[in-house]
């Protein structure tokens, strides 16, 4: 639940007062033109723009009955909980197992069993354990782009995170690896609450169940996704959809 | 922003126009063949539908491309989607205008049975309303599609007065009336549909324009 949220980096504000209510074990997608404030919303959602110098920001993102920009929120753990997956595929260069047994190890899980089992875990989760298991020791640089972006949707799920933050996962994949990471967002919410930021309308349809349209760091219209994409309500949302915009 | 899309979508409607003008003339002849009981001219109609008939395969293919290629949401999807729901309906009214056509035929040679009077009212009826569905179409004209509606109860009373008439004046006497009498009533039956496919027009319209769903919820017209 999201509440009045302003950001600002340093003077300039890029968020005016959202609110949005993210219903769980569902997929909401944020839509919008360059610089409206999509990215820093969704980065707002788990404080990775708290790393931002100059950033700050007002209102209240409510998770678990509690605002994570509390004081006494423990970060590392709020990150834990609410994964978040980026725009390129980042993995570690090292191997896939150790892709997701790193993050487990800093949590303090070190017994060989339990990261095996995580890693099979997580590597099914992100539909890649078929691929990859004959050699869980090969480079995880040495994968396609979509795999690499499987691979880090698997380190994100390791920590058994109940919120994904997906921020433009498939904007450097092929379509057949968009289709699968697709259909993966498409199995991952029965157990996960997912927020998708996406330049590709078509894929908002086909994978979110919300939607929302920021312009100008406002948000102009929330609503079920096929009354966002079937008739938008405000005349800005109809445009940009359907590319009269500009 | 000019879009490649707005001159698809105008070649579009220029086309589901074109379409509305022959039906129109479809209407237009079964009735005057009827007149005059003038087989010539109906058998002329009915050579012709083949020409909608094309023209309703062209539209659907073209609104087919549109969906696969351009992929489009809102507007122009509620747009492109009726589009192709009101040329099937305008496919049926050519057909019902060659049913007529073909029940003329069946009257060639027969004196009428009785002077045609509630058959002209449903006839002008039936044409204004796939015209102002036409129109209401090219203007997204919400009231008018609304007008085209709230008309289709009058073209059942129409319907149901023929009927009456034919049945309980002639057939009912002299049962010998029935090969001229039969297509008449069918005539009627025949305009009816073409009012009740009308109204599917006016219906579209509204969804394309307002996206209200109002067919079989009559109570969201007001």
């Amino acid at each position: 639940m999201i509440r009045q949220l302003n950001a600002f980096y340093t003077d300039k504000e890029v968020l005016k007062g959202i609110n949005i209510d993210i219903l769980s074990n569902s997929v909401t997608a944020i839509i919008g033109p360059s610089g409206c404030g999509k990215s820093t919303f969704i980065r707002s959602l788990n404080r990775i723009n708290d790393l931002i110098p100059g950033f700050r920001i007002t209102g209240e993102v409510i998770y678990r009955d509690k605002n994570i920009y509390d004081k006494d929120v423990d970060v590392d753990d709020l990150r834990r909980r609410i994964g978040m997956v980026f725009q390129k595929p980042n993995p570690f260069p090292k191997s896939i197992y150790e892709n997701i047994a790193y993050g487990l190890r800093i949590y303090g899980i070190n017994e060989k069993q339990k990261l095996d089992e995580a890693v099979e875990s997580s590597l099914k989760k992100a539909a890649l354990w078929d691929e990859v298991k004959d050699n869980l020791n090969r480079n995880a640089l040495t994968l396609s782009g979509g795999q690499q972006q499987r691979l880090c949707i698997a380190r994100a799920l390791a920590t058994e995170p109940d919120v994904l933050l997906l921020d433009e996962p498939c904007s450097a994949t092929d379509p057949i690896s968009t289709a699968k990471i697709e259909e993966l967002i498409y199995q991952l919410k029965q157990n996960y609450t997912i927020v998708i930021v996406t330049h590709n309308m078509q894929q908002a349809a086909r994978v979110s169940d919300q939607a929302g349209f920021f312009m100008l760091g406002e948000l102009i219209e929330f609503g079920k996704t096929e009354d966002i994409f079937k008739a938008p309500k405000d005349k800005r949302t109809e445009d940009y959809i359907t590319g009269r915009f500009g | 922003m000019e879009r490649h899309l707005d001159q698809e979508l105008s070649d579009l409607k220029r086309e589901l126009l074109r379409m509305g003008i022959l039906v129109q003339t479809a209407i237009f002849e079964s009735i005057e063949a009827l007149k005059d009981l003038d087989s010539e001219r109906a058998n002329k109609l009915i050579k012709d539908d083949k020409v909608i008939d094309e023209l309703e395969n062209a539209i659907d293919e073209r609104c087919l491309d549109l969906l696969a290629l351009r992929q489009p949401l809102a507007v122009d999807l509620r747009f492109i989607t009726m589009s192709m729901k009101i040329s099937t309906d305008l496919e049926r009214i050519a057909d019902l205008a060659v049913d007529i056509a073909q029940r003329v035929l069946d009257l060639v040679g027969k004196p009428l049975i009785k002077p045609l009077v509630t058959i002209p009212k449903l006839t002008s009826l039936a044409q204004t309303m796939v015209k102002d569905a036409l129109d209401s179409f090219v203007n997204k004209d919400v009231p008018l599609a609304r007008k085209v509606i709230l008309l289709d109860s009058e073209a059942d009373k129409l319907r149901n007065l023929v009927q009456k008439e034919l049945i309980e004046d002639y057939m009912s006497k002299d049962l010998s009336a029935a090969p001229r009498a039969v297509p008449l009533l069918l005539i009627a039956r025949h305009l009816e549909r073409i009012c009740d496919h009308a109204t599917n027009i006016a219906e579209d319209v509204i969804y394309m324009v307002n996206a209200k769903i109002v067919k079989h919820h009559p109570e969201r017209l007001k």
